[in-house]
């Protein structure tokens, strides 16, 4: 079985850390990351949501600057994908709302730049 | 890291939203930090033992009223409060004030208190000092510390800041739209202008102080939280992330500037400079340029360029021209020049700052530039002229270090030419 791992934190906290305290924590995750590494898929550290950027389903799909903020949808998937641009992304995600919103379903997906990637190997 | 790090960065992520609620309900700073002292004091109590609450902000807010409103009440020797062991988190009763302080009243409340250390009649130093003690919580210590002042002068002009507040009319009202947006025009020119100090720190041998700069990333990101649709905070959030990003390189292993084209990029903050890039992509797609905004992009043609030979100057000289109309200054037409000096050469920019002499006729930066084109001119002599004039105006011992390099290489300029006349 795959599982996903979702990583919640308060973003304030964590950028309240210093630069030397956040490299000792990425250190000490590095060396976890070993001992899990034949389990261990792609791993992401996301940007700030302040550079999120929110595609909702509508007539016309709306863009939102910043992140998904509502509390009555849950997370049910992700896309990990390469664009030049966020305009393309932005473009990718629409490709990608279609056919929810065919469905009936009123998605929204939020576009938001990853920080860190390690593409891992488990899963594969 | 100590056991309850974890504490300590709660409280502190919380304290811009808790002590602006706060200050909106006593309308008095000092009793709004009083009050939020208290609440800290009791979340390190309580915390620890029962975990800290869904919402620490809205803890922070509760706690910190109710303990200010339990010792008005003890002095009339009323009925106390429920003890806030049974706050331990919001339930059915607090639900609907939590509703209440989310979104709208936070940003104002945020926004507020930021206001407030802006106030006109306080000078920028006493602004950022006054920002760096109330609003991110820095201790006197940590910001005299920041700014190379002793202890004592640095608590003397933030006593004297906050005096100055207690005597002004500041507004409590939700402000209106035009309102806000002046209120978050003057507290990001006040961040910007606490980067500035950071970045090329106005006297004193440290050329920059991180702390500073850290500190202004973060309120820019704490308002673009707050105002997250609003292109000018994206673009204020860009320019610092960008500039920031270059911080290692910017200085060499005796603590001298390094320009731009001189710079090891390999140093330059990846992540950083990633975000910043992905904050001017998110603001130009709003089409509504402002300063902050264009001087991000600069920086972004800067960033994208992995040697300064692939630099666009020409698209740099683009925005500098779209700066200039939107915000005519003598400097921006300067650093423009710049561009101008490669994309048309050198004495097309030196026409372009001639007529800026005059009024900044006291700037380093103008010596500077205005020596390095005579240079390349050839015209050494007022070249000399240009350069011991910036020396004379030079901020910090590395800026002086790095003209007196100029001054080096024309001698070589000099002592080369020489060497060719002697051997015709």
């Amino acid at each position: 079985m795959l599982y996903a791992i979702l990583c919640y934190h308060d973003e304030a906290a964590v950028g309240a850390l210093t630069k030397e305290e956040d490299d000792a924590l990425m250190a000490e995750l590095a060396l976890v990351r070993r001992q899990l590494e034949d389990k261990l898929g792609p791993v992401a550290r996301l940007m700030p949501t302040t550079a999120a950027t929110t595609v909702r389903a509508g007539a016309e799909p709306l863009v939102i600057d910043g992140p998904f903020a509502e509390t009555k949808e849950q997370l049910l998937g992700f896309y990990v994908i390469d664009c030049a641009t966020l305009e393309d992304a932005i473009e990718a995600t629409r490709l990608l709302l279609a056919p929810r919103m065919a469905a009936g379903l009123m998605s929204t997906l939020e576009v938001r730049p990853i920080a860190v990637f390690h593409p891992g190997r488990g899963g594969a | 890291m100590s056991e309850l790090a974890w504490l300590d960065g709660a409280l502190s992520a919380a304290r811009p939203q808790a002590l602006g609620a706060l200050l909106r309900y006593f309308r008095d700073l000092d009793r709004a930090e009083e009050a939020f002292q208290e609440a800290c004091l009791r979340a390190l109590k309580h915390w620890p033992q029962n975990g800290p609450p869904r919402d620490p902000a809205a803890w922070l807010i509760l706690v910190g009223r109710n303990a200010a409103l339990d010792e008005v009440r003890r002095r009339s020797s009323e009925e106390p409060l429920p003890a806030d062991e049974l706050i331990s988190d919001l339930d059915d009763a607090e639900a609907a004030l939590a509703e209440r302080l989310d979104n709208s009243h936070y940003r104002d409340d945020v926004l507020r208190l930021l206001f407030i250390c802006c106030h006109p009649d306080l000078p920028v130093t006493q602004q950022i000092g006054l920002a760096l003690r109330i609003v991110s919580g820095l201790s006197v210590k940590e910001i005299a510390r920041a700014f190379l002042v002793s202890e004592s002068a640095m608590e003397q002009r933030i006593t004297r800041a906050k005096r100055r507040i207690a005597a002004a009319d500041v507004p409590y009202e939700t402000p209106g739209a035009v309102e806000r947006a002046e209120r978050l025009a003057t507290v990001a020119a006040m961040i910007y202008l606490l980067f500035n100090e950071g970045y090329s720190a106005s006297g004193g041998d440290a050329h920059i102080r991180v702390p500073l700069c850290e500190e202004a990333i973060r309120l820019a990101r704490l308002l673009l939280t707050l105002f997250s649709a609003e292109p000018e905070i994206m673009g204020l959030t860009a320019l610092l992330l960008l500039q920031h990003a270059r911080a290692p390189a910017r200085l060499d292993a005796e603590g001298e500037i390094v320009l731009l084209e001189d710079q090891d990029r390999g140093a330059w903050d990846r992540a950083m400079l990633a975000e910043g890039l992905v904050l001017v992509e998110k603001a130009l797609r709003h089409r509504r340029p402002g300063p902050y905004q264009l001087q991000a992009a600069i920086a972004a043609v800067h960033a994208r360029a992995a040697r300064p030979e692939h630099t666009d100057w020409a698209e740099i000289e683009r925005l500098y021209a779209l700066l200039e109309t939107l915000q005519p200054s003598p400097v921006v037409t300067l650093n423009r020049s710049v561009a101008v000096a490669k994309v048309q050469g050198p004495a097309a920019a030196l026409a372009m700052i001639e007529p800026l002499a005059a009024r900044l006729s006291g700037y380093f930066h103008f010596f500077g530039v205005k020596g390095a084109l005579l240079r390349e001119l050839g015209r050494a002599d007022e070249a000399r002229i240009a350069f011991d004039r910036a020396i004379a105006l030079a901020n910090t011992a590395a800026e002086a270090a790095h003209i007196r390099l100029h001054l080096d290489r024309l001698s070589e300029d000099h002592a080369a030419e020489g060497g060719l006349e002697s051997s015709r």
